[in-house]
């Protein structure tokens, strides 16, 4: 459902961040990224949703090519794919409520859907009497499972999370990677890329590791090898 | 999802980044409130300025003076053919008896003149014609018509014409007319575009501090509306509140400034235009507002709104 096609990415006129890369992803797939910083793992991702685009080669999404989507398609399958990242990025003038409910009403959803689905995803992810606060009010690990009941809210297909563990304790840490695993459980295709060991072994699924921007490993019952 | 759902959510999300931003909302008015209060200032002080020269205009006046020997008929046929120039706007004639009666009005508290007058045996004053033109550039056509028509023969009735004393002061005061109101416009001009400069950095900068918000909204895959909507409805509030701002604190500075006003312009009252002209001032007023919050908003967002 994820295809890389022979994709190399230069920023302007430097090394390039990842080369010559071939990678397939299935759907249901929970897949981690692994490698040093600066490996290309960010970049591989930012690929995914439309943030960057390949200086050559191909990344397909479905049977689409992104770089081929109009802009109204582009935002249809951004809503497809659930973002985490290590900051979190949750709207700070919005209300942990209205975090959710942005994303839903985004994805064309009614007020009744969204008054009876945010409180069923913070159940989820364990927060169920956040609802009212706002991000400042709330501690790391909550801020990051909240921007998890967003990326997951819509139900989308593909949940990418990008160091989602970087600025949490190891409790934390354990907390985010149970709920990723029971998402991906539910049928969601989950991408992570960490640089935490205990993160990889634990999880205990396909891990595929990048090095100065090429694969190195791709092992299917993988462990945090570097 | 129906277009009045999106509407409905977009104008709720402006109404509360507006509140929830409490300090750069309350920045944004405050240095709109102050672009429209120099808006309003001019507005008021472009008013003023032309009732003035509009005042100054109608004093000035090129007169006639006939001999005493001449004829009314001459006089009033003169008075009619000054009326057909198209330069001219009104011309009042004095009768000599009239002048005599102004005359002795004039100098009622002065027993030694008037004894001087009594003495004589029969009224010394010529009738007179007061000519006044549309522009005060016209009066130099107007003063070589006259001239032209002293020269030409029946002309001896016609016994001074004043324009040549007036002359340097009507020339000071048409250039004095010209450069204010140049000046005017480009001061003005130049104040416009200054604050209107700041409000909209102002609103940039408020912006700026929401572009990783931004950011997020784009990667959640919210629509390029969905984006800029809130921020749009937020920047005209600026607009609207500043704008009723400057109009209801305008009223009490009027009423204070009303009379001192009309004892320095003459017949200009600051009260008076803003009751008159309330509807100019608001549509005015708001109008700016409105535009340049909604405006600015919607570049700057503009900037942070990829994809």
């Amino acid at each position: 459902m994820i295809y890389y096609d022979k994709v190399t990415m230069t920023y302007n006129g430097g090394y390039p961040a990842i080369e010559d890369i071939t990678l397939g992803i299935d759907p249901g797939e929970f897949v981690s990224i692994v490698g040093h910083s600066g490996a290309g793992k960010t970049t591989l991702l930012k690929m995914l949703f439309a943030e960057l685009f390949p200086t050559a080669g191909s990344v397909y999404f479905g049977s689409r090519e992104i770089a081929s989507l109009s802009q109204k398609e582009l935002l249809e399958m951004r809503r497809n794919i659930g973002t985490v990242f290590q900051d979190f990025r949750l709207l700070p003038t919005k209300t942990v409520y209205e975090n959710i409910a942005f994303a839903m009403e985004v994805a064309g959803k009614d007020d009744d859907e969204i008054r009876a689905d945010v409180p069923h995803v913070l159940e989820l992810v364990g927060l169920p009497d956040k609802m009212w606060s706002f991000p400042r009010e709330l501690s790391g690990g909550e801020q990051q499972r909240v921007a998890i009941a967003r990326a997951i809210v819509n139900q989308p297909d593909v949940l990418i999370a990008d160091e989602p563990t970087g600025n949490l304790d190891p409790i934390n840490t354990l907390d985010v990677v149970e709920i990723l695993k029971r998402i991906n459980d539910l049928g969601t295709t989950v991408l992570l890329t960490t640089h935490n060991k205990g993160v990889v072994d634990s999880v205990g699924r396909r891990v595929v590791t990048l090095d100065q921007g090429r694969i190195i490993r791709d092992d299917k019952q993988g462990k945090y090898v570097l | 999802m129906t277009m009045w759902v999106t509407t409905k959510r977009i104008a709720r999300y402006g109404l509360i980044g507006f509140l929830r931003n409490g300090f750069v909302s309350l920045s944004a008015i405050l240095i709109m409130t102050t672009t429209l209060f120099v808006i309003a200032g001019l507005l008021v002080a472009s008013a003023a300025l032309s009732e003035t020269l509009r005042q100054l205009t109608n004093k000035v006046d090129v007169n006639v003076y006939f001999a005493t020997d001449a004829d009314e008929e001459q006089v009033l046929a003169m008075q009619r053919s000054l009326e057909s120039l198209p330069e001219v706007a009104l011309v009042s004639y004095t009768s000599r008896e009239q002048a005599l009666s102004d005359f002795r009005e004039r100098h009622k508290n002065d027993q030694l003149t008037l004894q001087a007058l009594e003495q004589l045996d029969e009224n010394p004053l010529g009738a007179s014609l007061a000519i006044r033109a549309k522009e005060t550039s016209q009066y130099e056509s107007i003063a070589a018509f006259l001239d032209a028509q002293h020269q030409a023969p029946g002309g001896e009735i016609i016994t001074k014409v004043n324009f040549h004393q007036n002359k340097a002061a009507i020339d000071r005061l048409t250039a004095i007319i010209d450069t204010s109101r140049t000046a005017g416009f480009a001061i003005a001009g130049f104040l416009i575009l200054a604050s209107i400069l700041i409000a909209f950095n102002t609103i940039r900068l408020a912006i700026y501090t929401s572009r990783d918000e931004i950011g997020v909204m784009n990667l959640v895959g919210a629509s390029r509306w969905y984006v800029r909507g809130p921020f749009v409805i937020a920047g005209i509030l600026y607009g609207v509140v500043s704008g009723l701002v400057v109009l209801i604190v305008m009223y009490p500075i009027a009423l204070w400034l009303g009379p001192a006003s009309e004892r320095f312009f003459g017949t200009f009252n600051v009260l008076t235009y803003y009751t008159t002209q309330f509807p100019l001032l608001f549509l005015v007023i708001m109008g700016t507002g409105i535009l340049l919050g909604a405006l600015s908003s919607l570049l700057a967002v503009r900037r942070y709104l990829r994809a």
